[in-house]
């Protein structure tokens, strides 16, 4: 039974009055029993309705009685038929209760003026059935699932104009309504759908966090202009919105009805509010499940492949991409409609990555799978890593969402390690490059490369080269290995860019110089965790060593076990 | 491991100006023989403005004894200070935009123009202090100025300038009228 107390009869009165649906009373009178939103509509009214009777019913007998009439208003509901009848042709007094009960028999199917049908005909069993088939459909994995409802900004309105109503009825009594006690339409509307959807997904928990969200939308455009005078009262809360959307967001409705007094309210909003002669409309159930993180090392070995695609004016300058290489395997296994892809730094088109592989983390988004044991993440690398030949990927593995800010960071204290084939234009024997290597720490003037200046900043960057190396090839080549600070730019160090890097390797050998292959070497960095057990950690000769072992040891544990 | 056949050894491989720049010419500036100028156009549509090996300044022994930048009582091209990513503050330059004037030993002066309208963003400083770069290097580090046209009209500018075939032809008929 409804846990109404004496007080709430005058608010369940004029509620029912200015057109509430039974569940809007409840909320009205802060019942936060879940149960009673639960029962079918049409019993919570006759409940109500029942309630209200009592009262009048008790006017004629001691109103003393009143208080302990309380407990017997359970029991007496029972009977409500008799005392109707009662009531009609007796009662002349009590024909204010009459014409408000006439008024709610003929409000019974009709839209409530404050939720708009949202808590009568649109929440039950036949939504849960629509939500639950919907998300059959998306096929998406999840244990569970938190539900989310968006209602139209009007409904605010509505709802702070009815508790206006009865705030004056309250204030009578010496009560007190605070709103924020009143049920939120959407707290009762997720009380009733919850347990239903639920059974309708066979026992999948709806809970208040989730990483799957289920979104139900509702909307009434024929009451959209119920906002709008809230602009001209407290214009500082509407900013204009460079997107067509609307003005009228729900936060800023709220807002604007905190600051609007209850006198500037009703002259530009009726109270109660008006009827209307259609509910919400239900939009589309959306699907979100939350990002996954996905984190690990790559290596490139081609020279013709550019991080992210390379399309100018809608056209693709460049076939494929690193990042989009990585990604598709990744996409279809955990069956995402997008991603963000997030490196430690890039190089160039035309450069190698070597070493242990450069940082990099992704963001699926809306994945429909998110679960993947370390097996099942290493079969994905073997996958990436068999599509093709010109990258390689090794640690791949699921992280949190700080893992991508952490992508970033410390790019710029890093050390970096270069390989450069370099041409000459001059004969050159290995005694004339050898002084390379006692070079340390030099310090570079480099302005901006005119192959970068028209996108970024003219600028001086001081940057260090910490040690040089150098490899004879013939008379005119040579490989030179470089360990520079973060953000050099090795190749106009090697030719110079029209002189605008001081000093450079021209200058150094007193000849032209020119830069034909870069590759860059990546050290082990903490940002990606090492995945224990991968072989691809170790370097490619003593791997070829232990498989050989490991397989040689098979083969003589094999002829053991036969000869036994 | 690479996917890329590299062109290894000769000393013919392509230079840095032959892998990233196209080249433009203007023969005879504001109708001065032989005054020719060399824009180097950047696949990112950068220009950088060079003597060709046919003006003057290049030929004959000549020495330089000074260069100046300041072209005019109110501007100087060293004044040309570019600010963010937009280079705001580029002194904006047309085709006939002095850059600099040079004079030579012989006291011969010559005035070295833009050919081409856009943003000035740097004039070569180094050949103020090494003038001989200009003399050595014109086309790498004895280049005159840094010139970024209007995202627009990158193609556009290059309508009034000659090719590389067709500045050889115009030197070599130059050649054939030239007295002996």
């Amino acid at each position: 039974m409804l846990p109404l107390k004496e007080k709430d009869k005058p608010i369940v009165q004029k509620l029912l009055t200015a057109g509430c649906c039974a569940r809007c009373v409840l909320r009205f009178c802060c019942v936060s029993v879940q149960a009673a939103y639960r029962q079918a509509q049409h019993e919570t009214l006759k409940e109500l309705q029942t309630f209200i009777m009592e009262k009048e019913n008790n006017k004629v007998q001691d109103s003393a009685e009143i208080k302990p009439h309380n407990t017997e208003l359970s029991q007496t509901v029972e009977d409500p038929p008799c005392k109707k009848a009662k009531l009609d042709p007796t009662e002349a007094v009590q024909s204010e209760t009459d014409a408000a009960a006439m008024v709610t028999l003929k409000k019974e199917s009709s839209v409530c003026v404050v939720c708009l049908g949202i808590l009568q005909d649109l929440c039950g069993p036949d939504q849960a059935a629509k939500i639950a088939e919907t998300v059959k459909a998306q096929n998406y994995e999840f244990d569970t699932l938190v539900l989310s409802v968006s209602l139209p900004a009007q409904l605010c309105v509505r709802e702070h104009s009815c508790w206006v109503h009865v705030k004056k009825e309250v204030r009578q009594k010496g009560l007190v309504l605070d709103k924020d006690d009143v049920i939120q339409v959407k707290e009762a509307f997720k009380w009733v759908m919850q347990g239903l959807v639920t059974r309708q997904l066979e026992g999948v928990a709806v809970v208040s966090k989730s990483p799957f969200e289920v979104g139900v939308e509702f909307t009434h455009p024929n009451t959209e202009s119920d906002c709008h005078f809230l602009a001209k009262c407290c214009p500082d809360c509407f900013k204009p919105t460079k997107n067509k959307q609307s003005v009228f967001t729900r936060m800023a409705v709220v807002k604007a009805l905190e600051k609007i007094s209850d006198g500037k309210f009703l002259e530009h909003y009726p109270c109660p509010p008006s009827e209307q002669s259609g509910s919400c409309t239900p939009q589309d159930i959306q699907c979100l499940h939350v990002s996954v993180f996905i984190a690990g090392r790559y290596n490139k070995f081609c020279r013709s492949l550019p991080q992210t695609p390379w399309v100018i004016d809608g056209e693709r300058r460049m076939e494929s991409s690193v990042e989009e290489l990585i990604a598709a395997p990744i996409l279809s296994a955990f069956r995402a409609d997008g991603f963000n892809f997030s490196s430690s730094g890039r190089e160039d088109v035309d450069v190698r990555t070597l070493g242990n592989g450069r940082p990099f983390a992704m963001e699926l988004l809306n994945p429909h799978r998110s679960r993947f044991s370390k097996v099942e993440m290493k079969q994905l690398q073997e996958t990436i890593n068999k599509s093709s030949e010109k990258i390689r990927v090794r640690d791949l593995q699921i992280v949190t969402r700080e893992a991508m800010s952490r992508m970033k960071e410390g790019e710029e204290e890093k050390t970096k390690s270069y390989t450069a084939l370099v041409w000459t234009q001059k004969s050159i024997e290995n005694e004339d490059i050898s002084f390379i290597n006692d070079i340390k720490d030099l310090t570079l003037d480099q302005k901006t490369p005119l192959r970068v200046l028209h996108r970024r900043a003219l600028a001086i960057r001081q940057r260090v080269i910490h040690s040089m190396n150098v490899r004879f090839v013939d008379s005119h080549h040579f490989y030179l290995g470089l360990k520079t600070q973060a953000g050099t730019y090795i190749k106009e160090f090697v030719h110079g860019d029209f002189g605008r890097t001081k000093p450079n390797l021209c200058q150094l050998l007193k000849t032209d110089t020119d830069i034909l292959e870069l590759d860059v070497e990546v050290r082990i960095v903490a940002h990606v965790k090492e995945v224990k057990g991968d072989l691809l950690c170790f370097p490619e000769q003593v791997r070829i060593c232990l498989w050989a072992i490991q397989n040689i040891l098979l083969y003589f544990m094999h002829k053991i076990i036969l000869r036994q | 491991m690479d996917c890329v056949e590299q062109s290894n050894a000769d000393a013919e491989a392509p230079s840095v100006i032959d892998r990233y720049f196209t080249r433009w010419y203007r023969a005879d500036m504001k109708g001065k023989s032989c005054e020719d100028h060399c824009i180097l156009q950047h696949s990112n549509r950068l220009c950088v403005v060079t003597l060709a090996e046919t003006h003057p300044i290049l030929q004959d022994g000549r020495t330089i004894k000074s260069i100046n930048y300041q072209i005019s009582n109110g501007c100087s091209r060293l004044n040309n200070k570019v600010s963010g990513k937009s280079k705001r503050g580029a002194q904006f330059l047309t085709d006939f935009a002095p850059l600099c004037r040079i004079m030579c030993s012989d006291d011969t002066e010559y005035t070295i123009y833009s050919c081409i309208r856009g943003r000035l963003l740097e004039v070569n400083e180094n050949i103020l202090e090494t003038p001989n770069l200009l003399l050595g290097k014109p086309a790498t580090e004895g280049y005159i100025a840094v010139i970024l046209p209007k995202f627009e009209e990158s193609k556009s500018i290059t309508e009034n300038l000659l090719t590389r075939e067709e500045f050889e032809s115009v030197v070599s008929k130059r050649s054939l009228s030239q007295p002996p």
